[in-house]
């Protein structure tokens, strides 16, 4: 039905086009036109297009609540206040319109089909119907509207205008819909749980009995077990890329030749794009057994899924997002200052130490948080190669967890929607969200503010 | 100047000699520094750079071994009674063959020795449960074959497989002396000779005895003290069990000429092969031995002169393939019938629970509509937003938003994303599950900010004279734009855009937020089938236990930073090619 929609809409956009273009350019051979036929043509197949896809859009929304709501209706009215049957019971329903279902079905389900069918072919050629109507009412406004004096070029672009405008909307729609979406959930999981318990809490086994009577049918929710996991692996992380990212960037920008640069900057970028899976599988398969043969041979316990192990290896995948960020910083210090300090009589390493690096250190320090940032949201590293389990520990020989091991585990799969603990994901996922973003703001502030000091 | 220089020192400002030994071994002493600093540098940078090799190395070793399979060619009899009884040769009569008997039958012909149920279930254990399949698929596409005898490669089993291709037991092989006489007894075999044909091997096995007996000694020292007045029970009758086992084995190991029995849950096997037979040990004396035959010889015989005894080294409990597995295939393999071939099936085929089916196909297939949906939704949206941002937007409150905004969308962890997909896309608008259309559209969501980003960067770079000069001619903004800034920026948002897809090509968290993880074995026709990606695939199968998968696992890592390769090269090619420095 979509695809037949958006054919007629295109073909209808097609025809209007020409037939306004040739009609335009049949009036520009006995007057002067102020805007050109093609002009004609483009604002008369934008008004064709533009109502058609508002209309398919806001008509599919609104008529699949209503489609679903009265097939629920028509099935059993008493599932419309179970939230959790609900969504099962319009599976069953659908399922069973498009003849997948069981041949058992129940009298009601049959209702609930057979309501559903056939509401959805109406409401289909409901929204059908009028999308073509308008588009047909659309073109022939557009043919009658042709006239030299008439401003089609200035509509045109103004309609672009706003079309842009609206490209450029799309990211802070989306940030909104990150915010909503999370925040919503979040505030539903602190209906559920209660935020000290979540943020202080210090035992973490999101697993709910499946009945209340059962050991354990509450769950915890303390989240300061992922949190130090995922603070000890990231401090792993930026242990290994601080140092090595640093002096890596600083021997690009101040003792690289030109060659060397050559070769070694495609090599860092390769690093750089590495996907994070492939990561995951290298420290899972070949990182953590080395480490624990290691560890062994030197008479430590080490937990087959170390904290060690993801944490190195995410520090080796922010390698590069440290030295060309701190490169950038570093080359981007006045030559000046460093001709004055070579001028005193210092050496390279001292400039660099005494000059370079101070001057530099507010775009080092905000490379860094954003370098952190990108640690603690990393997920594939840690889902491979960290454990599950919520343990309290700072020792990185054990097996730890974190924030984005713990949304993956609980939203893979099949999910209740409602539970605490799918909800808890959604908790999870925002405290994330504020933590990096957090980050982010105080690294490009910190940038800021020091940006012009020495310009 | 010259006055202040022969002015001798004012009081208080003190002197150097730079001459001194004193400042010279300081200004060494710096010159040290400088040389480790830079040292540590480049250290940094080699370290960068060796990770990636060995990285490289450690996944090409890996997954060159997914990319070929192993088959034994067998000659079929393709019994017309068997596939199409009523002899019409419609397709759906031949679809319902019963291939599996033709190459069962086949194949157990190689060993008519084995009778035993437990036993013949392991033998046909070897062969693919898919080989039934590739006999279907080529009688179908020819039924000629119908009633003849044709030569046909059947494929292996992963097992088989991993044998072959070395990823099961290290197998010595060392000449046997000296002439023995065998006795067969229905599958119990005795063999012996003069000159103490096996003292060699008996040696070897009291050798690995004595190394057992070390290791379980080490073991043993590792045991942790017991502890004054606490419950030491468990740890003191472990280390009293140890000790025994120790002291039988050093005992065993010092017997020099007695017979040993081969436990082959802890020993290495011993299998000694002559005329086309397969013996494995399980008692050896120095100068007789005692075992069961797992290949019977090709003709009778008594007395054999040359032989050779093959070593597994690993204990056959600890390994997929038994001794039995592995002598029935090196049989094979010493008759010729194993050939080694280039896996098409890991390119053609879908996921599957057997190894040795398990290909990518449908995890290209589904990637390819993902980031079709995503090049679809992204392009033009990054585009139009950097267009707006460089050359429309007002500057406002709204537009430092935007900017900020972007700024910090670039910057999400992309699970987070995953969570908006799951929110948003699948419970508020119903799209469906695991379809290639909602990983898409939270994809494009992803790199959008790459995408404006880049484009913006492309779209600055263009000279403002080329915008002038077509409004001097009379073009309107956005025909300046359109017509002109933008053809020109076309190559590096183009440069941006390919980046943008690469990365989305290797992301794999907010996928498996949105049921991207199923297990799907049909390949995905449309953008709303269920379907999984790439990078999923190889998590997937990265978790999976068997040993073959992973090899298919780093082939599939393999495959996947080929096209990343690909897609990057590209981008530095057109940015070499068509960006102009104005």
């Amino acid at each position: 039905m979509t695809s037949l929609y958006y054919a007629l809409m295109i073909a209808l956009a097609l025809g209007a086009y020409f037939l306004v273009r040739s009609r335009a350019a049949a009036l520009a051979g006995g007057q002067t036109l102020h805007s050109r036929p093609n002009y004609h043509g483009l604002l008369a197949a934008a008004q064709v297009i533009i109502p058609m896809i508002l209309i398919h859009f806001v008509g599919s929304v609104l008529s699949a609540r209503f489609v679903e709501y009265q097939s629920l209706v028509a099935m059993d009215p008493a599932l419309l206040t179970d939230e959790l049957r609900r969504g099962a019971a319009f599976r069953e329903i659908r399922e069973f319109a498009s003849g997948r279902g069981a041949a058992n079905a129940t009298q009601a389900l049959q209702a609930g089909a057979a309501m559903y069918a056939y509401l959805a072919a109406l409401t289909n050629w409901a929204v059908l119907g009028l999308g073509l109507a308008v588009g047909i009412a659309m073109s022939l406004f557009s043919l009658r509207s042709i006239s030299g004096e008439f401003r089609a070029r200035n509509r045109f672009e103004h309609v672009v205008r706003y079309l842009l405008m609206a490209c450029a909307t799309v990211a802070v729609i989306t940030t909104i819909g990150i915010v909503f979406s999370v925040l919503f959930e979040t505030f539903r999981f602190f209906q559920k749980v209660s935020p000290v318990d979540f943020l202080f809490g210090t035992h973490w086994s999101p697993q709910t009995a499946i009945r209340a009577d059962q050991v354990g049918s509450s769950g915890s929710f303390g989240m300061v077990p992922l949190l130090v996991g995922t603070l000890l692996i990231s401090s792993i992380a930026i242990f290994v890329a601080g140092p090595i990212g640093l002096f890596a960037a600083i021997y690009m920008a101040e003792y690289a030749s030109p060659k060397f640069r050559a070769w070694a900057k495609p090599i860092l970028e390769i690093l750089a794009g590495i996907p994070t899976v492939v990561l995951g599988f290298f420290a899972a398969l070949t990182v953590a057994p080395l480490i624990r043969e290691v560890g062994t041979s030197l008479g430590l316990s080490v937990a087959s899924e170390s904290a060690l192990a993801a944490g190195l290896v995410m520090g080796i995948m922010i390698v590069p997002f440290v030295s060309s960020l701190s490169d950038d910083v570093i080359t981007a210090v006045p030559q000046s200052l460093r001709d004055g300090s070579y001028g005193m009589g210092a050496t390279r390493s001292e400039t660099i130490k005494k000059v370079v690096l101070p001057a530099a250190l507010p775009g080092i320090v905000s490379a860094f948080m954003l370098a952190i940032s990108r640690a603690v949201g990393e997920t594939m590293i840690v889902v491979m190669a960290a454990g599950l389990a919520a343990n309290l520990s700072f020792n990185p020989l054990d097996a730890v967890t974190t924030f984005t091991v713990q949304i993956k585990t609980i939203l893979v799969g099949d999910q209740e929607f409602d539970s605490a603990k799918t909800l808890a994901a959604f908790a999870l996922g925002f405290v994330l969200f504020f933590f990096t973003l957090t980050l982010n703001v105080i690294a490009l502030a910190i940038v800021r503010k020091y940006r012009e000091q020495y310009d | 100047m010259t006055d202040t220089s022969m002015t001798p020192p004012a009081p208080g400002i003190r002197t150097f000699d730079y001459g001194s030994d004193e400042a010279q071994a300081r200004v060494k002493r710096r010159y040290q520094t400088e040389a480790r600093f830079k040292l540590y540098g480049l250290l940094a940078v080699l370290f960068a750079g060796a990770f990636v090799f060995i990285l490289l190395a450690d996944i090409v070793r890996k997954g060159m071994p997914a990319f070929f399979e192993h088959r034994v060619v067998l000659t079929l009899d393709l019994d017309a009674s068997l596939i199409d009884p009523t002899g019409r040769r419609e397709i759906d009569a031949l679809r319902n063959g019963d291939y599996n008997k033709i190459v069962m039958d086949a194949w157990r012909a190689n060993f008519p020795e084995v009778t035993q149920r437990a036993e013949r279930r392991r033998l046909e254990a070897l062969v693919s449960s898919g080989a039934a399949d590739d006999l279907r698929a080529a009688v179908i596409r020819d039924p000629a074959l119908i009633g003849q005898k044709i030569r046909f490669p059947i494929l292996l089993s992963d097992d088989a497989d991993l044998h072959f291709k070395g990823l099961s037991s290290r197998i010595s092989s060392a000449p046997g002396t000296g002439a023995l006489d065998v006795k067969i007894n229905g599958r119990e075999v005795e063999l012996s000779g003069s000159g103490q044909p096996f003292a060699a091997i008996l040696a070897d096995v009291k050798a690995g005895l004595m190394q057992d007996a070390e290791r379980i000694g080490a073991e043993l020292a590792r045991l942790p003290a017991s502890q004054q007045g606490g419950n030491n029970a468990a740890l003191d009758a472990r280390r009293i069990e140890l000790a025994q086992r120790v002291a039988e084995l050093r005992r065993r190991a010092g017997d020099v000429g007695s017979a040993e029995t081969i436990d082959f849950s802890s020993m290495p096997s011993r299998i000694v092969r002559a005329e086309g037979a397969s013996i494995r040990l399980q008692e050896i004396g120095a100068s007789s031995a005692k075992g069961f035959l797992l290949v019977a010889p090709q003709r009778e015989i008594s007395r054999i002169d040359s032989w050779t005894v093959a070593t597994f080294a690993t204990p056959e409990s600890n390994r997929k393939a038994s001794d039995a597995d592995i002598a029935w295939l090196e049989t094979l393999n010493g008759r010729g019938a194993i050939e080694k071939a280039f896996s098409t099936r890991f390119f053609t085929s879908g996921d599957s629970r057997e190894p040795e089916l398990a290909g990518i196909r449908g995890a290209l297939i589904g990637s390819a509509l993902t980031l079709l949906v995503t090049l679809m939704v992204c392009l033009p949206l990054g585009v139009g937003a950097a267009v707006y941002l460089e050359e429309f937007a007002p500057k406002n409150r709204f537009t430092d938003i935007l900017e900020v905004n972007i700024n910090n969308l670039a910057a999400v962890p992309s699970i987070v994303f995953g969570l908006l997909g799951l929110a948003m896309f699948l419970n508020f608008f119903g799209l469906p599950r695991s379809a290639p259309l909602v990983g898409g559209l939270v994809l494009a969501l992803l790199v959008l900010p790459t995408i404006i980003i880049a484009s913006r960067a492309a779209l600055k770079a263009v000279p403002p004279s080329i915008k002038e000069a077509a409004l001097g001619v009379g073009a309107s903004h956005q025909q300046a734009i359109f017509h002109h800034v933008l053809p020109l920026a076309m190559p590096g948002i183009m440069t941006g855009t390919i980046i943008g897809m690469a990365h989305a090509l290797g992301e794999t968290a907010p996928l498996l937020m949105i049921g991207m993880v199923a297990f799907i074995v049909d390949i995905p026709q449309a953008i709303t089938d269920p379907g999984t990606v790439l990078p999923v695939q190889i998590y997937l199968w990265s978790d999976l236990p068997e040993v073959a998968f992973q090899a298919k696992t780093a082939g599939a890592i393999l495959v996947l930073l080929g096209f990343l390769f690909v897609m990057n090269g590209a981008a530095i090619l057109l940015r070499r090619r068509f960006e102009r420095r104005w």
